[in-house]
């Protein structure tokens, strides 16, 4: 394969510790090395920014839900088309775009993996599938297990070694790489229409309530030496007064030893589950407690899930309040029931800022990055399309960046919001190496993927690089906002493996990306255990036989298998 | 050979339980499977090689896939307004070429769904879906409703592996947990063995809808003495009994989708099902027919953002029912070439339709012979998926499976034959600019 070398680049690679030195980058055979020899093609940056290829740890991307979105709203596949050229296909829709639209639109913002944050095991094969098409990026998929049978029965029963093999088979049949949890045990009640209320609200029929749910499946993912940490979306989501809920479901995990150099747990969206109040009357931000748990605790990181105003998608495992927000809002409402594993709601709304509910929304994603003093605790999403669509990150980046660009978007916002919030009153503002960390190298230490060389520039690590328009000693992002965001938005170079796959903002190159997945072994015993009520289950209560629910090997072509274990 | 765990690749039951049993490459024996997925496993008379004709009333004669294959591009790439049609009996691998196929040509790619659960998307576009997978409704419902479908006649297997007599967590008696009720404007065979049979005057589905919606919102002082041809009576103890229930399932067919009202019907039971989520739990699945149209919707909806009837004559996905599908096209005189696969517009398209393929060069890919073969100038046979072809196919539920192959053959797929065909309409493009 050809040499590459990227001169006069401005770095930030924050887990190499680089704060925006002038260096050089060697790329050959897709991997970082050490130098290239003078023939090597050459890219000159100019002093401009060069990041590592941007991370999302939590999207939603591909599989069931986000095509119930794309059938139930071809109002917004009329959005953003455009037509194929000679190495892209048609592109359509902004908050659930078609595959291709999915993968060009990272790659011309730079960033190079994302992780689809909700499989149901028996739609796994689905969301390969689209994984599969969407191009360039590599990716992984989160296996959701929060109201999985076989996880409360075995929770129950109080078999650790049980449930650890069962999260090993899960992910075997996914192929998926970490343990996802939705309102625990939530999916299982919404399966009779109900939902659960707290953390020790036991869930109907299994007798097991959500702390436990969390607290075993948190176990089971350090015995079996996971990448990741759980990836928890918490109860009462969507609910005034919610993050109480939020705090208690941190502590479940306070004492969690993690085997790895990375969190015990992550909480996901946390923008959903930082609300005060009792009622939308007096709904307010809740973003400075759980900001101030943050920085006290270092067992655990967790993800914005910023609002950006306009039209979203909502999608979410969390079925209970979907239902709520579609009836609240009078909109579509899909759902979609998983038998033996979860549930999950798909409802299209807008975001408006002359709403003081959505002001607030908006308020706490920001706060909560910005009251976190530890850049590496706070990861930059927007859940997308949940708070807005991920082509919004460079908008949100800019915000973190800059007061100016907040008061900005303040104006247009229901002053209602500053009552309630603390927003206005806050002044700092992110440098380049804090926004590396919040949209690359944080992502990539969350979800364990630095010794498979993403979200870094090391050496051997994989040439995922970004160069941005842009010039950090001669700009000034507090004031020049919107120039940061243009660059942003398109990136000058994606490089994807070594191979240049934007230029000047567009799609030069369509590679196929990686699927990374986890295999671990299992205890032995409990491997047994959890076999024999898995097939009595699959027997009794499944509707496809054994043989044909496990993802097959054609439908994850590029794969890269994690091997882990017991220990 | 006996080969278990095999999917039967006939409706959107998508049954995966059966045990075919081969021998020297010939299926010989089918177990578990209803007697039309038997029949599909099990073989019949197949077009044997392509052929070819100028004039649709003379004879076909053999010729070479090249031979054929080549044409066909040389129809496609020639026509300024293609139609590409079926997408239903095939699986997703192939339906994902048939979009690039799409893309080539500039034409319209619309599925069979068109003509069958079309008007359930529209519902689904103005109202959303709350549904499910078939296990999540065998464990937990307590009463199932189906409107305007007939599962006894077409989807043999759906009441026993699904909906009414599998013994589930929640439904531990089986049959005797789950009060099941028919809504139909004849007495089907399905009516027959329900516990309640509703008759609906034809093309009053609607009104029947909206009087259920009025008494689950305790308005049923609004409902007049009789609905639909059905008494107040009834539609008020039916309408407690939804609300009464714990999880309650309706599944629809064509007696919704294709009758007086068409869209808005499932714009109305959706919105029922809807409402009925307030006090205990329920769900609506339509009955979808052939294995894999499903998969259509999916893969097309994937690819191009939306679920069927796409346009790319505009050089974007452009979809627009009422004007982009098959019928919409064919009646207004603007399909100059058809090309059909996996699915039969001979049999299901009405006369006028019928009429323009009659004048337009038709294209035909599908292993048997069919009512399209009567108005085709070209057709290539190809394998017959799930059984001489692997695959994945979406059921009903829009769960995705993977096919099995069981036998070899010397036919090319599906895929194949469209790899080709986009092969040589690059070379004619690529000649011509």
């Amino acid at each position: 394969m050809s040499e590459m070398r990227i001169k006069n680049a401005t770095v930030y690679d924050p887990i190499n510790g680089i704060n925006g030195d002038l260096m050089d980058i060697a790329v050959k055979d897709g991997k970082i090395v050490d130098s290239v020899n003078g023939s090597a093609q050459t890219i000159d940056a100019g002093g401009r920014l060069v990041y590592p290829g941007g991370v999302d740890a939590h999207t939603h991307i591909a599989g069931s839900k986000v095509n119930v979105g794309r059938i139930m709203r071809p109002d917004d596949s009329r959005l953003n088309n455009k037509p194929r050229t000679k190495v892209t296909r048609p592109r359509t829709g902004y908050t659930v775009p078609n595959v291709y639209s999915m993968g060009y639109g990272y790659a011309e913002m730079g960033y190079t993996t994302a992780f689809e944050a909700a499989v149901p095991i028996l739609k796994a094969r689905h969301t390969h599938e689209e994984l599969e098409e969407i191009p360039i990026i590599d990716k992984a998929g989160l296996t959701l297990f929060g109201s999985n049978w076989m996880v409360m029965d075995a929770i129950r029963e109080d078999d650790l070694d049980r449930l650890a093999a069962y999260v090993a088979w899960g992910l075997l049949a996914s192929r998926g790489w970490g343990i996802k949890i939705v309102n625990p045990g939530g999916g299982e009640a919404w399966g009779f229409g109900k939902n659960v209320s707290g953390l020790d609200d036991p869930v109907p029929n299994f007798e097991v309530t959500p702390r436990q749910i969390v607290r075993q499946l948190a176990e089971a993912n350090e015995k079996l030496n996971l990448p990741h940490s759980i990836h928890l979306h918490c109860n009462n989501l969507g609910k005034p007064g919610n993050y109480e809920t939020t705090l208690a479901s941190f502590d479940v995990c306070k004492d969690i030893k993690s085997k790895r150099d990375r969190q015990s747990l992550h909480v996901t969206h946390v923008q959903f589950n930082a609300w005060g109040g009792n009622h939308w009357g007096d709904f307010e931000s809740k973003a400075e407690p759980i900001a101030d748990y943050l920085n006290k605790n270092d067992f655990l990181t967790i993800d914005m899930g910023q609002l950006v105003f306009g039209s979203a998608t909502t999608m979410t495992a969390d079925g209970p309040v979907q239902y709520a927000n579609a009836r609240l809002l009078k909109a579509r409402w899909s759902n979609g029931d998983v038998e033996l594993a979860d549930s999950s709601g798909v409802t299209p709304l807008e975001y408006h800022p002359q709403s003081y509910i959505h002001g607030i929304m908006w308020a706490i994603g920001l706060e909560l990055a910005l009251l976190t003093k530890d850049p590496w605790k706070v990861l930059m999403t927007t859940d997308h399309p949940n708070g807005g669509p991920y082509v919004n990150y460079p908008m949100v980046m800019t915000m973190l960046m800059s007061q100016k660009r907040r008061e900005k978007e303040m104006a247009k916002i229901a002053e209602m919001t500053f009552e309630r919030t603390c927003i206005a009153g806050i002044d700092r503002e992110l440098d380049w190496y804090d926004i590396a960390i919040k949209t690359r190298a944080a992502h990539a230490k969350v979800q364990g993927i630095i010794e498979l060389g993403k979200g870094h520039l090391g050496v051997g690590a994989d040439a995922d690089i970004a160069i941005y328009d842009i010039k950090p000693d001669e700009t000034d992002a507090t004031v020049e906002f919107d120039k940061v965001e243009a660059a942003f938005r398109h990136a000058a170079y994606t490089i994807k493996g070594g191979e240049i796959v934007v230029k000047d903002g567009e799609i030069t190159a369509t590679p196929k990306g990686r699927t990374y997945w986890v295999k671990a072994t299992a205890p032995a015993d409990g491997h047994e255990r959890m076999m024999e009520d898995l097939k009595m289950k699959f027997k009794k209560y499944y509707s496809v036989n054994m043989a044909n629910y496990m993802v097959e090997d054609e439908y994850v072509e590029h794969p890269v298998v994690f091997e882990t274990g017991y220990q | 050979m006996i080969i278990k765990d095999v999917l039967c690749p006939f409706c959107g039951c998508l049954c995966d339980d059966l045990a075919v049993e081969v021998e020297n490459n010939k299926v010989v024996d089918v177990k578990h499977a209803c007697k039309i997925g038997t029949s599909k496993i099990m073989g019949h008379d197949r077009i044997k090689a392509p052929m070819m004709r100028d004039d649709k009333n003379g004879e076909f004669r053999e010729v070479s896939y090249d031979e054929a294959i080549n044409e066909s591009a040389k129809i496609l790439a020639n026509s300024k307004r293609p139609l590409l049609y079926g997408w239903a009996s095939g699986i997703c691998e192939m339906m994902k070429k048939g979009v690039l196929l799409n893309e080539e040509v500039g034409g319209i790619i619309d599925n069979t769904a068109s003509v069958c659960h079309g008007p359930s998307a529209l519902g689904v576009h103005e109202k959303g879906l709350p549904t499910g997978t078939l296990g999540q409704f065998a464990n937990r419902t307590d009463l199932v409703i189906f409107w305007g479908c007939n599962p006894v006649q077409a989807h043999p297997r759906h009441m026993s592996r699904y909906s009414v007599f599998p013994k589930g967590f929640f439904a531990s008696k089986g049959r005797k947990s789950r009060k099941v009720v028919v809504f139909d404007v004849r007495k089907t065979d399905t009516a027959e063995m329900a516990d309640e049979y509703v008759q609906v005057n034809p093309g009053e589905d609607y009104l029947v809808l909206s009087a259920l919606r009025a008494i689950v919102a305790d308005k049923a002082d609004v409902v007049p003495d009789s609905v639909g041809g059905v008494p107040k009576e009834k539609l008020v103890e039916l309408g407690e009994a939804m609300k009464g229930a714990k999880y309650g399932m309706v599944y629809f067919g064509m007696g919704l989708t294709q009758s007086r009202g068409k869209y808005k019907n499932i714009d109305n039971a959706v919105s029922l099902i809807t409402e009925l989520n307030a006090h205990g739990k329920h769900s609506i699945l339509p009955m979808r027919g052939h294995y894999n149209v499903t998969g259509f919707g999916q893969v097309c909806a994937w690819e191009t953002g939306f679920v069927n009837a796409v346009d790319m004559s505009r050089g974007i996905p452009y979809y627009n029912p009422g004007e982009t599908c098959s019928n919409d096209l064919l009646m207004r005189e603007e399909i100059d070439a058809a090309f059909v696969i996996a699915g039969d517009a001979g049999a299901h398209f009405p006369a006028q339709s019928i009429a323009r393929m009659g004048k337009v060069p038709v294209i035909q890919v599908d292993p048997f012979h069919n009512p399209t073969t009567e108005m085709a100038n070209i057709v290539i046979p190809t394998k017959v998926s799930g059984v001489e072809l692997e695959g994945t196919a979406y059921r009903m539920d829009s769960v995705s499976l993977r096919m099995r192959k069981l036998v070899d053959v010397d036919f090319p797929s599906d895929e194949e034959v469209l790899d080709k065909i986009i092969a040589k309409i690059r070379e004619i493009k690529g000649a011509s600019s």
